[in-house]
């Protein structure tokens, strides 16, 4: 059907539209417009109408204009082989355009789904309380820290989180709790984790919470845990820790070092690399549970007795609870939710501890690979790393990585002499050219 | 139109099985003595670094395809048949959209540096422009991952513009009808909240705004047109009343659909926006999201947005840039990626007619179905949107018997100056025979037996679900099933 002017979604026929202005009792739509003439607008945006076919192909244009790089990158955000079932299966319209739950009898699929991938995080992370998305690991620990500030017993104010964190993940977290007068201030770190000694030392009766990542930014795996636990246990301070889905299947479990909230990126499985897109890991302890913030499906009965899930514990949110809900989130990442969980159930137990190994080895022989060239030093932590490590350059980190760039290479520089570089199944076979480009730029 | 949802049922108490109870399997990382593991992986780390075991489902590629096209098949679409939820505007969600998105080249790292990710800078631009454009702002983030993320980012904006000018002001105004994220957003970021009440036609009271105003004015929060379809008439001298004390004025996008080439909340006004793409610009709301909440200012506030933003040099490329006067970051990174591009992509599709069309026929349609309906629909003269009064019946009864005639009901009880409000926003997409069904839906429904409303809905894949229960014995995981 072809429709000159308009939008091509609206599938009004010129007879239909007659009737309903007819019913309506008007001769135009704009007579059933209540605006003031001072404020009303022409609609004249210079926005040219284009049709599908030449939208395509300009986006096309657009996007080939991104250099064509093999990323070594993470910090983050990182990139795993996604199976063929996740996204067709995600595609479906019945999942991708549904509405959040609130009739729950005719979305019953997507509520069980989402009740799946909670159980999937609960497991992950051995706390009992998992919601069903943040927007992502920063906004997910911005929402840790008010938590620990709500549900806290001492006068604090302090969030205490590590020297080495993205700088963005840290504003992201200073905006969110500014409005409750709390301050970040950083721990320092020593070969690269957490320095536990100056951390028993920086901690007191003002820290609110202690946040630690493991792996931590630069890749290192923690050693000292349950030490942390027990620190922020003795100064009446929250354990949060950041991780990621793939890193939890292997690492300490989170409540067996007496984590009080679980944080991070769970879009490390489901979704491919997408310019920062995330989801936001969020589980805690059931002490904790009329404090969390965001969406929670449990389960229920229904008139026939039959098992059937539903949102629950609303009280806790905006639209109830309004200025003073747990926190201001509506829309969240449940379709990512959806893939990721998908992404986990594919993968299988195995399939994912396997991974989360690879990580572990594939991050230690690339590593050792350039750390037997000439003029670098990798890793320059003596510790265990996940996926991703830091590299010490004798040539200044910045021209190695332009050369890098020439060569097709994307690559972190994190100092003056310092690179990261990360390494996972979708890069691995790309290692031998990386490591005869990094030999050419020594 | 009667709709039979799909319902599998397992035993007399369940349906579709849960995934962990098609399989469980343990894998033993790092096992003691009694583990009953049936696996074990060769760890590439010391024993005191890993967790012990990781049980979870071990399911072939066609046990999962039937499981997760089982459950969809039990879930509600807009493909499935109208979802009028009022303030949610759910529209169709155009395919292509979902192509161009898929685009291998526009999946890069948001680390990569300026030069080599010029593709997708370009489209942000692009998209800020357009944005720009169509709210009559001078400048646009499109960071916020959420319209709720977009609004705490306009109201920080706010806060580090009258920090910056040394005004101490402690609170934020919003109208009683108005959504809740509204409220919570001005409370995160430290706010007071003063509490607005309708005049009697529904609109802001302009007396008790003039009364409400005070130095301590940070800003007023307004929704136009409003909760209930109307629009602000009042809205230069809403303005003036602001601006006068030293406020800020911000418009909630939820109901832009609304003004679509009719009207600019620039033009009017405001001085802070945010647009909720997912409702105005058809990205789909993927059962609860990804939406994107990008945040237009006006001049004046353009230093103090989220880092960093995208510009233009003057030889074509693009490059990113921190404002002087930055609030920082409001996401790790940039921001919801792919719902941005399809954005792009459905603007470009409608262009300057198509977008003016939609606004046009969603009012439309929002006019037609109240006319078909009856319900009562106390306030007028609305235009996307409208609520309609189920008076003596209750409202979430009647939802719950629309849910058995192959239509998703309206948003139930709220906004509350609506007794019994079921709040209908058909947006521009559906054509009058579906109206007519839809309307006939409503209309049964609301005529129906006591009876009939209270034990529906039947023809769901579950019936009325007892929510008391869920929230007063909270079992969120299988795991706390299987320990009852």
């Amino acid at each position: 059907m072809t429709r000159s002017n308009g939008s091509p979604f609206a599938p009004h026929t010129a007879a239909d539209r007659r009737a309903m202005l007819d019913s309506v009792g008007v001769d135009t739509e704009a007579d059933l417009f209540d605006i003031p003439e001072t404020v009303a607008f022409d609609g004249e945006f210079a926005i040219p109408a284009r049709s599908e076919q030449e939208i395509r192909a300009e986006l096309r244009q657009q996007f080939a204009r991104n250099q064509n790089l093999t990323e070594f990158l993470g910090r983050g955000h990182y990139s795993h082989y996604i199976p063929s079932i996740v996204g067709h299966l995600s595609d479906r319209a019945e999942y991708l355009t549904s509405y959040t739950q609130y009739q729950p009898e005719i979305t019953q699929g997507f509520l069980q789904v989402l009740f799946e991938y909670q159980s999937m995080l609960v497991e992950l992370t051995g706390l009992p309380v998992a919601n069903c998305s943040m927007y992502d690991a920063a906004t997910g620990l911005a929402e840790a820290a008010l938590l620990a500030d709500r549900v806290r017993q001492t006068s604090g104010e302090t969030i205490l989180v590590p020297e080495f964190l993205r700088t963005g993940k840290r504003s992201v977290l200073e905006n969110y709790v500014a409005g409750a007068g709390l301050s970040v201030e950083s721990y320092s770190m020593a070969d690269g984790t957490v320095d536990t000694a100056t951390l028993a030392e920086t901690a007191g009766d003002s820290t609110v919470m202690i946040y630690v990542e493991n792996p931590t930014v630069r890749g290192t795996i923690e050693e000292g845990l349950s030490e942390i636990g027990e620190i922020a246990a003795d100064n009446e301070a929250l354990f949060c820790l950041g991780s990621d889905l793939v890193a939890l299947s292997l690492l300490q479990e989170p409540a067996s070092v007496g984590a009080d909230v679980v944080v991070g990126e769970a879009d490390v499985l489901g979704l491919p690399t997408s310019y920062g897109m995330g989801l936001g890991i969020f589980a805690t302890r059931e002490t904790f549970l009329r404090q969390v913030p965001g969406r929670l499906v449990g389960v229920s009965e229904d008139a026939d007795d039959r098992r059937a899930y539903t949102l629950t514990l609303q009280t806790r949110e905006q639209h109830i609870r309004k200025e003073r809900a747990t926190s201001n989130i509506c829309t969240n990442q449940a379709w990512v939710a959806l893939r990721t969980a998908m992404h986990i159930a594919s993968l299988g137990p195995d399939g994912l501890v396997e991974l989360a190994a690879d990580c572990v080895r594939d991050a230690a022989d690339l590593a050792a690979r350039i750390d037997a060239l000439d003029g670098y030093q990798a890793p320059i932590y003596d510790r265990h790393h996940f996926r991703e490590f830091v590299v010490r350059s004798d040539q200044p980190a910045k021209a190695v990585a332009d050369a890098l760039e020439a060569d097709g290479f994307a690559v972190h520089v994190i100092d003056d002499h310092l690179l990261q570089l990360c390494v996972t199944e979708t890069n691995r076979q790309f290692v031998d050219q990386l490591v005869a480009a990094l030999q050419e730029a020594a | 139109m009667i709709h039979d949802q799909a319902r599998y049922t397992q035993g007399d108490n369940a349906h579709e099985p849960l995934l962990s109870e098609k399989d469980s399997t343990t894998i033993a990382i790092d096992p003691d003595a009694d583990s009953q593991a049936k696996i074990t992986t060769a760890s590439p780390l010391p024993d005191e670094l890993t967790r012990d075991e990781l049980t979870l489902p071990a399911l072939s590629e066609p046990e999962l395809a039937r499981h997760y096209t089982r459950l969809s098949q039990m879930n509600w679409s807009i493909d499935s048949g109208p979802y009028p939820l009022g303030s949610c505007t759910m529209k169709y969600n155009p395919k292509f959209t979902e192509d161009v998105a898929a685009d291998p080249n526009a999946a890069i790292h948001p680390d990569r540096s300026a030069a080599s990710a010029q593709g997708n800078l370009g489209l942000l631009y692009g998209l800020q422009e357009y944005l720009a454009t169509i709210g009559g702002m001078d400048a646009v983030t499109l960071q916020p991952p959420a319209g709720a993320a977009g609004e705490f980012t306009g109201i920080l904006v706010a806060k580090a513009y009258h920090e910056h000018h040394g005004n101490e002001c402690s609170e934020v105004i919003i109208p009683a009808s108005a959504h809740g994220t509204n409220f919570a957003t001005a409370a995160m970021a430290g706010y007071d909240v003063v509490e607005l009440p309708s005049d009697e036609g529904g609109r802001v009271d302009l007396e008790a705004l003039k009364a409400a105003v005070s130095e301590e004015t940070a800003a007023l929060m307004l929704t136009n047109p409003n909760t209930v379809g109307l629009f602000e008439r009042d809205i230069v001298e809403i303005a003036e009343t602001v601006h006068d004390v030293g406020g800020l004025l911000y418009y909630d996008g939820a109901n832009l659909n609304a003004l679509l080439g009719r009207g600019r909340p620039g033009d009017m006004g405001f001085d802070i926006m945010h647009y909720n793409v997912h409702k105005t610009f058809a990205t789909p709301h993927g059962g609860g999201g990804p939406g994107a909440g990008p945040v237009g200012v006006v001049d004046e506030l353009a230093d103090f947005l989220p880092r960093p933003r995208v510009r233009e040099t003057d030889d074509g490329d693009f490059e990113l840039f921190d404002p002087d006067h930055s609030i920082g970051k409001v996401h790790g990174f940039g921001g919801n990626w792919l719902v941005l591009i399809k954005a792009y992509a459905y603007i470009a599709r409608l262009g300057d007619s198509g977008l003016s069309d939609a606004s046009a026929k969603a009012v439309l349609n929002a006019n037609y179905l109240a006319k078909q309906l009856e319900m009562e629909v106390p306030y007028g003269p609305f235009h996307h949107e409208f609520a309609a009064t189920a008076g003596d019946r209750d409202a979430a009864d009647v939802a719950k018997r629309m849910l058995d005639f192959g239509v998703h009901p309206p948003t139930t009880k709220w906004p509350e100056m609506v007794p019994e409000a079921m709040l209908t926003e058909p947006t521009e997409i559906e054509s009058k025979r579906t109206l007519d069904e839809l309307a006939e839906a409503f209309n049964t429904a609301y005529r129906g037996s006591d009876e009939e409303l209270e034990t529906a809905p039947s023809r769901t894949t579950a019936s009325r679900i007892d929510q008391v229960s869920a929230a007063r014995n909270p079992r969120l995981s299988w795991q706390a099933l299987d320990s009852e």
